[in-house]
């Protein structure tokens, strides 16, 4: 300790002038740093342009028909993508609810004193591990686990309640359920990891501010912490979502892939990203301008979700945290 | 235990669906130690079984070529035989004339039926483990999705000894082209009189209805099939049998109601009445009072003339060896061997190669 000191103290620079080495260091460093950033967005730009590119025909000659067509005939050469925006959207607005629910309510339990502070850290540990399994894995858990499950659930809902739309099937294996939850899961680690750090970040005294004005405990997490961790939380859903849109293998080995939509949890539907990995080893060229499209539709989707997440996330920075 | 091997074949499957998918080659190669000439094929995968155990057992007869197969799909097939990225494709659909005028001239083509088979209707209803039977007009309709229960009064009618339960159907269909797509819709077009105009349609890939489960490959109709209540879906015999899974009785045209075997396929065969030149024969309704209705011949797709004389000769050798010894192995795995006729053809077809 204390040689570093003296060593510090006796070059003599500390108080000098930046030698030119330092300057280049700097220069270098920032160049490097401002490529790097300028390539993301060339290389966003060139995927775009190039999935655009080889869609453009498809485009043109399907136009918005292919996003309100809803049959996929590659011989007559109808392409229509509607059921499989619907199965997107649905199954991971229902694995968003879920896993949004779990994730928060764990981070919640990890960082507000429930438990000591070293568990948190190995809890921590082992929900982030759930991001390490392969999705392969996932959807044959989901087969041969979770399916014969649900199933007995699923038969006395559709038994008792079948005349309410969401239970209006009956699960006969594969379908909307088993792949909304297994979804959940898979979006869990990013909810949960990010909420937590959200509400690390929340300064100690803020916490205190509220025991001192008296309010309970479950009044200072829902009054005070929840609103002031906000917009990381909303941040967390709004990646959980994305990476729920984006989902493929498990999601093809789970939906049933049929082609129709359906309000019904149990049956089976289909999604943009299982369609296009599950086509395009087979597509001729026609199919797979219809490929492209669906992708450029997909990442349309994508986009929109992380603008309006966004945009949520400002106002609630702004009600929540009082910075503009 | 069962469980375990059927977690542990799915565990494979799925990471050859992988390989697939990343564009990879998950070849399946009989092994030899001598390696000096490699044939490649790929394409259906309705005698990919077969050909698998034939790779095996003829590296025991000539150790000097390995050949491998990729099953791709009849689509496939086709496509990469006129690519010229296999040394033979493999097809249940014969190649149409639009895609024999596709070859190259250069190398032509001769398209060799090396096995034939049934296409079952396999099925999973909850308390019912055999002996359903379904009339023409009934497994149809089924497949283009107008019966939407099991105990539906025309399946019940069929089937007056089964309780079946009220349960919902859901057909399991090809996704990808597959030529038994093509044999089965080209058989219900010709007993259901809506099906080419107002139903699904005749092809290798055809517009089936919504509600229907769209998978990969005959294997993975079968796994569908298995874990889905309610289900019944069209796959080559032998998947169904290797899954251990209930196959519907059908109605031939005779009447009767068949299932399929050896006996039954056969006799369907020997209601072809005459053999063209290209060796182009379709069955799609087989008039015999036993034949089993759903069946065809599957065919080897060859280059007339190959540019590597040693690869015409191994191929000529190793297929003259299935068109003998090996259909008696097709008969024990669930094929149906080739009329003797049919072989005498192929002969001549295999002699004309070089």
């Amino acid at each position: 300790m204390e040689k570093l000191f003296q060593a510090a103290n006796t070059s003599g620079s500390i108080s000098g002038p930046p030698s030119a080495r330092e300057y280049f260091n700097d220069r270098l460093f920032r160049s490097i740093a401002l490529t790097s950033a300028f390539l993301i967005i060339v290389l966003v730009a060139y995927i775009l342009w190039e999935i655009g590119r080889e869609a453009m025909p498809a485009i043109g000659e399907y136009g918005l028909g292919f996003v309100t067509g809803t049959t996929w005939n590659v011989s007559k050469g109808e392409f229509g993508v509607l059921p499989e925006i619907w199965g997107t959207l649905y199954s991971s607005l229902l694995a968003l609810l879920i896993g949004g629910v779990f994730g928060i309510a764990i981070a919640i339990f990890l960082t507000q004193d429930f438990i000591n502070h070293r568990l948190a850290t190995v809890f921590r540990t082992v929900i982030e591990m759930l991001a390490a399994i392969p999705s392969v894995v996932f959807g044959l858990w989901g087969i041969y686990v979770l399916i014969p499950l649900l199933k007995p659930g699923a038969e006395w809902l559709h038994d008792s309640l079948g005349w309410f739309p969401l239970f209006g099937t009956n699960l006969s294996g594969p379908g909307m359920a088993p792949a909304a939850l297994v979804l959940a899961i898979m979006i869990l680690p990013t909810v949960a990891a990010i909420s937590v750090d959200a509400f690390r970040r929340i300064p100690y005294k803020v916490k205190e501010a509220a025991y001192g004005m008296g309010t309970t405990r479950w009044e200072a997490i829902l009054k005070v912490m929840l609103p002031t961790a906000s917009s990381g939380v909303l941040a967390a859903l709004v990646l959980g979502f994305g990476r729920a849109l984006g989902e493929t293998m498990a999601l093809a080995m789970l939906i049933g892939n049929a082609n129709q939509i359906s309000l019904s949890l149990f049956s089976p539907a289909n999604t943009l990203a299982s369609l296009l990995a599950s086509n395009f080893p087979e597509a001729g060229r026609i199919e797979v301008q219809a490929l492209m499209y669906a992708a450029l539709v997909l990442l349309a989707i994508t986009f929109l979700v992380n603008v309006a997440g966004l945009a949520v996330q400002q106002y609630t920075i702004r009600k929540f945290e009082g910075k503009k | 235990m069962k469980y375990k091997t059927s977690l542990a074949s799915a565990l494979a499957a799925a990471v050859a669906a992988l390989g697939l998918l990343a564009g990879g080659q998950p070849a399946i190669s009989a092994t030899a130690e001598a390696t000096e000439l490699v044939v490649r094929g790929a394409g259906a995968t309705f005698p990919q079984p077969l050909y698998q155990r034939w790779m095996q057992e003829y590296a025991k007869v000539d150790t000097g070529v390995r050949f491998s197969y990729e099953g791709v799909g009849s689509g496939s097939g086709v496509k990469r035989f006129l690519e010229g990225s296999v040394d033979f494709g493999a097809s249940d659909a014969a190649m149409s004339d639009s895609e024999l005028a596709k070859v190259d001239p250069k190398r032509g083509v001769e398209m060799i039926p090396m096995t034939a088979g049934m296409v079952v209707l396999a099925y999973n209803i909850p308390g019912v483990p055999e002996g359903l039977r379904l009339s023409r007009a009934l497994y149809a309709d089924i497949l283009a999705g107008k019966v939407g229960f099991w105990d539906d009064a025309r399946i019940q009618e069929s089937n007056p000894d089964l309780t079946l339960p009220h349960l919902a159907i859901v057909t399991v269909v090809r996704r990808d082209s597959s030529g038994t797509t093509y044999v089965i819709t080209n058989h219900l077009a010709r007993i259901d009189p809506d099906w080419e105009t107002s139903g699904p349609g005749i092809g290798k890939r055809v517009d089936w209805p919504g509600s229907a489960m769209e998978v990969q490959g005959n294997e993975g109709v079968a796994r569908r099939v298995q874990i889905t209540d309610g289900a019944i879906g069209y796959m080559a015999y032998e998947f169904a049998k290797q899954l251990d899974l209930p196959i519907a009785t059908l109605q031939n045209k005779a009447g009767n109601f068949v299932e399929p075997g050896p006996l039954t396929g056969q006799a369907a065969l020997a209601s072809a009445e005459e053999i063209p030149e290209n060796l182009r024969v379709y069955l799609p309704d087989p008039a015999g009072a036993d034949a089993y209705p759903i069946v065809s011949y599957t065919w080897l797709l060859l280059d007339g003339r190959y540019p590597d004389p040693a690869k015409a000769e191994a191929l000529k050798a190793a297929l003259g060896w299935g068109l003998d010894e090996g259909q008696t192995i097709a008969a024990e795995m669930g094929y149906i061997p080739l009329p003797d006729r049919m072989i005498g053809k192929a002969k001549e077809a295999l002699g004309r190669i070089r």
